[in-house]
């Protein structure tokens, strides 16, 4: 899960003869929390990758799965042998299982649709506030109309036009998300650009280029990774508010949001389990996420350094 | 409870001013009801959709009302017969009052048909209903006849769906009249008194009603569309009643002492289209993924094996918990047509895959399976249900479902190859189904308009097509009994259930639950509880 | 400034009309909508005609060219399925939205500035950790879960909340329809808005503390402290206002979003507002309320855009207020 990151940012790069990944490492493992969240982290994406071979069942193969069995509480015999050790969903799910492969599917689309939106946020948002002129009216006003969709609408039109599916559900979510980036990097950038190592770095008469990715965006980039770490988790949250709104994945694949969303109808009956598990499952790989990357946020922040 | 309601007449002609509240029976008490889906207009001849005719039904009358079975019983019209071929004459019931005070006549009658084809812009008009009427005759202020261009019988059903609107007041008079409550008068058993779409209809009681007076004085119908927000308005007290409880409550309310929980049977069957066409079927691959040569779905011991793969009575008692009955026909058992001799598909999974083996399938297809998400009950989980019992005989079954817009169009363009529908024969016969959906796809007849599987076989058609112009039920329903079974010996459509529908209500109150789905809030009464 | 703005606004209505065009394809693409609305027992030839009567035989261009001469107007067109104007339709549901918006967006801005300053200020002390715990719950857990949550303590366990709906409204300035000036409206308002505004409430928090812990080890901060101003003042002036830039910028985009978002938020406690419509109106294909409500909000981001430049200039001198010059 190494982040690729900006070398080191221009105010305290000299830091002796430590490489920057060391001296990142290192300050990282100081806080005993973010090592915690980092460790829960690595085991939730371990369960993910592996789901397949720790799984007592495919919850995805409809042939394994029975209807009889549904709704069963957990700590049942499963008639297979084996147990539901979380109990099984409507359709007969094992919810350890299903648990297991949610997780693969909500780190996948929240992984995968907010890197993408990020590379072209940024990307979009630092030309903006560096060229400026014909360029940064043209951008931003892609922008602003991109910001004037609603979100939950574009993803409903979008999936609506294109079909459900995994690969479908990320194109929507980064469609959403990327122009909020460009924004929030514009700001920052626009901001950064009048400082004097801005001013300093043209006087040298640098490459545009290098001035944009060695001196600009490293400054941009701790606003950026508070939204980003906020992102992935709006990204999981928002797939499943299209679950619930009946758009998104196919019911037969479900990830955490669905499973859910899923579960929402049986709270009020009592069978809390088929949303409870998914839920705490939802809740532990956002927490960690979000540990690892508030401690990685201050030790990345150029002007946080001690 | 008659003479107070006398009373309350004198006194409300002596003194106008007074509120009728005041001398009005104790049993007057406030209803609120949550429905499931909401009212877009209040002009009764607007838009033919289902929540606008359940409010319609409280406050306009019509010629033949539909009892709580939808068998026809008498409304405005007191009696109905055909005196020729091609003539229809209605009596219609004296002294009965708009609620602005004037009668309603055969002249109110005749303007109700005429509005019927000349609302502008309706997406949903009811002209199927009227457009067989040539001429309209009106013989006294009391008698009024109906002239076709061939036989129809069907006439007393269609007229069962028109709302009587007043000619003095509705002539001129725009949806968005009606939609404001200035054009809302009807004869009906309630008056609207607030109209906030997407949020509430207020209702007060007629209390001129000619016919029985309903339970409650006031009614607020709440629109809350997601079930489990329906059910907590419940369970909190916040309201008195609410249609479609969640399949996932029902055992909870089952349980309750403060709740009561209603079902009826509904005239709605749900069921699954194959694609009948000669053609590569959309979504039927081979195991290993390539497409097929031709479609085994036109091949009917495929079609066979796949509705013997289904376990229906499992699907009922568990995807439904109970609120369903497998069918293996169009319609319940109380409405005309009804075949008693057609008893839904055993579930027989050998059976099945010996008939695949038959068709040259052994080790069967892949196939992905369509349904509409939220529109009928528990619909994507019938669904899923379905691929998981095909998928036990062979047939690899992915699921895909969509909400009703995009889904409707899609299946319309027959880009599925099998996939879940319902029907809801709301005049209450099963000719309504059989021209609609097994009916061969024609334009110019009108016939098969719905039939997304494009299943075709001309004796079915010959069979429909004659009934629609017998006059004599017994005959009409001999055919319609035969077509049913024709069509189902072929699976043109593959039935799954009737579904039940629902009313969870508190404990001091009771619903009188009804075939086709309507909650009308006459048929709530006050209870001890 | 002014050059500033009508420059704004012109291009407003070149998004507009980029939108409006993207919707009415999209919504095309969906299906049509008379598939979904015409009674089934309908024959192909009533359909036909009910496709004739709203306009749907035309050419997708045509159609919008249609739309364009009424827009051109002010009619925006008329809903298929409630036969009124669709503009009209939404001004008449905006109120509730707007309400419940504000609230929400009132009660992350208070509780979540000065608890992100706080968590920012004590980055290590107990209340800090538990502020930022709690604000990760606040953006893990999906609104509809935490909407149905709150119905099911405050008012199916606890009754103290009624579970869905909006209380009795008043007129405000005997125009606009209002629900929290009365006790009960306030109690039907309390569940939706707090729901609404945990998303928002996170994000302010996590933003306020990013930006105070910053700004603390900025030299200006250093030099005021130096200098022996007061804690109360180098926090309440120099801090706040250095990190109220972007915030404000939040804000303003999350305003949009905040109403945006309240579409789950209506449906889950049954809020009468423009968001439900909307839902309906995908559901129902219903394309002319689409449009309007999407020209409305479009309509109502750009100017909330504007505002957030226009005070980003007011709030630091050193950002160019202008487009026209690179």
């Amino acid at each position: 899960m190494s982040t690729v990151l900006p070398t080191a940012p221009i105010e305290t790069a000299e830091r002796g003869a430590e490489s920057p990944f060391h001296r990142i490492a290192t300050d990282f493992l100081a806080n005993p929390i973010a090592v915690f969240g980092l460790g829960m982290l690595i085991l939730i994406v371990l369960a993910a990758i592996f789901a397949p071979l720790i799984s007592p069942q495919n919850p995805y193969d409809l042939a394994q799965l029975d209807v009889m069995e549904g709704r069963l509480p957990p700590g049942s015999a499963s008639p297979s042998g084996g147990t539901f050790w979380l109990g099984t969903d409507d359709q007969g799910r094992d919810m350890l299982s299903a648990i297991f492969y949610g997780l693969r599917i909500s780190l996948a689309v929240g992984t995968a649709s907010t890197v993408l939106a990020l590379l072209i946020g940024l990307s979009a948002g630092l030309t903006a506030a560096y060229f400026g002129g014909k360029l940064e009216t043209i951008i931003m006003r892609i922008v602003d109309i991109q910001l004037s969709f609603p979100a939950i609408l574009i993803a409903l039109i979008l999936i609506a036009v294109l079909g459900q599916g995994t690969g479908k559900v990320i194109a929507a979510l980064v469609t959403i998300q990327w122009a909020y980036y460009a924004r929030t990097v514009r700001s920052a950038a626009l901001v950064e650009r009048r400082k004097e190592y801005m001013e300093a770095a043209r006087c040298l008469a640098l490459s545009p280029l290098r001035i944009v990715f060695r001196h600009l965006l490293p400054n941009c980039l701790p606003p950026m990774i508070v939204v980003a770490t906020v992102q992935v988790a709006a990204a999981i949250a928002l797939e499943a508010t299209l679950s619930f709104l009946g758009l998104g994945l196919p019911i037969t694949e479900p990830s955490l949001g669905l499973l859910i969303a899923n579960g929402y109808q049986y709270l009020l009956s009592g069978k809390y389990w088929i949303s409870f598990f998914p839920g705490v499952a939802l809740l532990l790989t956002i927490v960690s996420i979000n540990l690892v990357a508030d401690q990685l946020r201050d030790v990345l922040n150029p002007r946080l350094q001690k | 409870m008659r003479v107070s309601a006398r009373l309350c007449r004198f006194a409300a002609a002596i003194a106008i001013a007074s509120s009728v509240a005041i001398c009005t029976p104790s049993l007057a008490q406030e209803l609120k009801i949550a429905v499931a889906a909401d009212v877009t207009s209040m002009d009764p001849h607007f838009f033919n959709l289902f929540p606008n005719n359940n409010m319609a039904e409280h406050i306009f009358d019509k010629l033949v009302q539909m009892n709580a079975d939808s068998q026809m019983i008498p409304g405005l019209a007191l009696s109905w017969k055909p005196i020729d071929d091609k003539t229809w004459e209605f009596k219609l019931r004296k002294g009965v009052k708009f609620t602005d005070g004037s009668e309603l006549t055969a002249e109110d009658v005749a303007f109700s048909i005429d509005r019927v084809a000349q609302i502008p812009n309706s997406p949903g008009p009811f002209v199927a209903y009227t457009k067989a009427i040539v001429a309209k005759e009106i013989v006294d202020p009391y008698t009024i006849r109906f002239k076709t261009a061939a036989p129809h019988p069907l006439m007393p059903n269609d007229l069962s769906t028109i709302y009587i609107v007043s000619k003095k007041i509705a002539t001129g008079a725009t949806t968005e009249d009606f939609n404001s409550l200035k054009a809302t008068i009807g004869s009906g058993r309630y008056k609207a008194v607030k109209y906030a779409n997407g949020d509430r209809v207020e209702l007060v009681r007629n209390d001129n009603y000619w016919g029985e007076k309903p339970g409650y004085e006031k009614v607020t119908f709440r629109i809350i569309k997601d079930g489990a927000s329906r059910m907590a308005a419940l369970l909190s007290g916040d309201v008195d009643a609410i249609e479609q409880p969640p399949t996932p409550d029902l055992a909870r309310l089952k349980k309750d002492p403060k709740f009561t929980l209603t079902s009826k049977i509904s005239h709605r069957v749900i069921y699954f289209n194959f694609d009948h066409l000669s053609r590569v079927s959309p979504f039927v691959f081979a195991k290993d993924g390539k497409p097929l040569d031709k479609n085994p779905l036109q091949d009917v011991r495929v079609r066979r094996a796949i509705s013997k793969a289904i376990n229906r009575p499992a699907i009922a008692e568990r995807v439904m918990e109970g609120q369903a009955i497998p069918s293996g026909q169009l319609v319940s058992e109380k409405l005309f047509g009804y075949n008693p001799a057609l008893k839904a598909e055993v579930y027989d999974p050998e059976g099945a895959k010996k008939l695949l083996a038959e068709a040259g399938y052994p080790n069967g297809f892949n196939m992905t399976v369509h349904g509409p998400a939220g529109r009928y009950v528990n619909d994507e989980k019938i669904v899923q249900a379905v691929a998981q019992m095909l998928a036990r005989v062979g047939i690899t079954a992915k699921v895909e479902t969509a909400p009703m817009g995009p889904y409707s169009s899609r299946a319309a363009k027959q880009e599925f190859s099998f996939h879940m529908v319902g029907w809801g024969a709301s005049t209450g016969e099963a000719s309504s189904p059989l021209r609609s959906l097994l009916a061969t796809f024609n334009r110019d007849k009108g016939l098969g308009a719905v039939n997304w599987g494009r299943y075709s076989n001309t004796k079915v058609d010959y069979l429909i097509e004659q009934a629609l112009q017998q006059v004599n039920d017994e005959n009409r329903a001999i055919m319609l009994q035969r077509a049913t079974e024709l069509s189902m010996q072929d699976l043109g459509i593959m039935p799954i259930h009737f579904q039940f529908t629902m009313w969870a209500t508190k404990k001091n109150v009771q619903y009188t639950p009804r075939t086709d789905e309507y909650t009308l809030a006459f048929q709530f009464k006050p209870v001890k509880g | 400034m002014l050059v500033f703005i009508i420059r704004r606004s012109m291009q407003s209505v070149v998004v507009l009309l980029i939108m409006s065009l993207l919707v009415f394809i999209g919504v095309y693409a969906i299906g049509n909508p008379i598939d979904i609305l015409i009674n089934p027992q309908a024959d192909q030839i009533d359909r036909e005609n009910a496709i004739a009567a709203l306009g749907l035989d035309k050419p997708l261009w045509e159609q919008y060219l249609v739309f364009l001469k009424g827009a051109l107007t002010g009619d925006l067109g008329r809903s298929f399925v409630h036969a009124t104007s669709a503009l009209g339709l939404i001004l008449e549901r905006m109120p509730a939205t707007m309400e419940l918006a504000i609230a929400a967006m009132v009660i992350s801005v208070v509780l979540g500035i000065p608890l992100g300053l706080w968590a920012g200020l004590r980055p290590n002390g107990i209340a800090g950790r538990t502020i930022m715990a709690g604000s990760i719950l606040g953006f893990s857990l999906p609104t509809f879960w935490v909407g149905l949550m709150l119905i099911m303590v405050f008012s199916v366990m606890l009754g103290w909340l009624p579970s869905n709906g909006r209380g009795p409204t008043t007129l405000l300035f005997g125009l606009i329809p209002v629900s929290f000036l009365s006790w009960e409206g306030l109690r039907h308002l309390l569940m939706p808005a707090t729901n609404l505004a945990l998303f928002k409430l996170a994000l302010l928090i996590r933003l306020t503390r990013a930006g105070t812990r910053e700004s603390l080890l900025q030299d200006y901060v250093k030099f005021a402290r130096a200098k022996g101003l007061s804690n109360r003042r180098v926090i309440g002036v120099h801090v706040l206002r250095n990190i109220l830039i972007p915030i404000v910028t939040v804000i303003g985009l999350e305003f949009g979003s905040v109403i945006a978002f309240a579409i789950v938020t209506e449906s889950v406690f049954a809020w009468p507002g423009m968001g439900k419509l909307l839902i309906d109106s995908i559901n129902l294909l219903d394309r002319p309320v689409i449009v309007s409500y999407l020209l409305v909000i479009v309509t109502l981001f750009i100017f909330i855009n504007l505002i957030v430049d226009v005070l980003y200039s007011a709030l630091d001198p050193r950002v160019r207020l202008t487009d026209s010059k690179g």
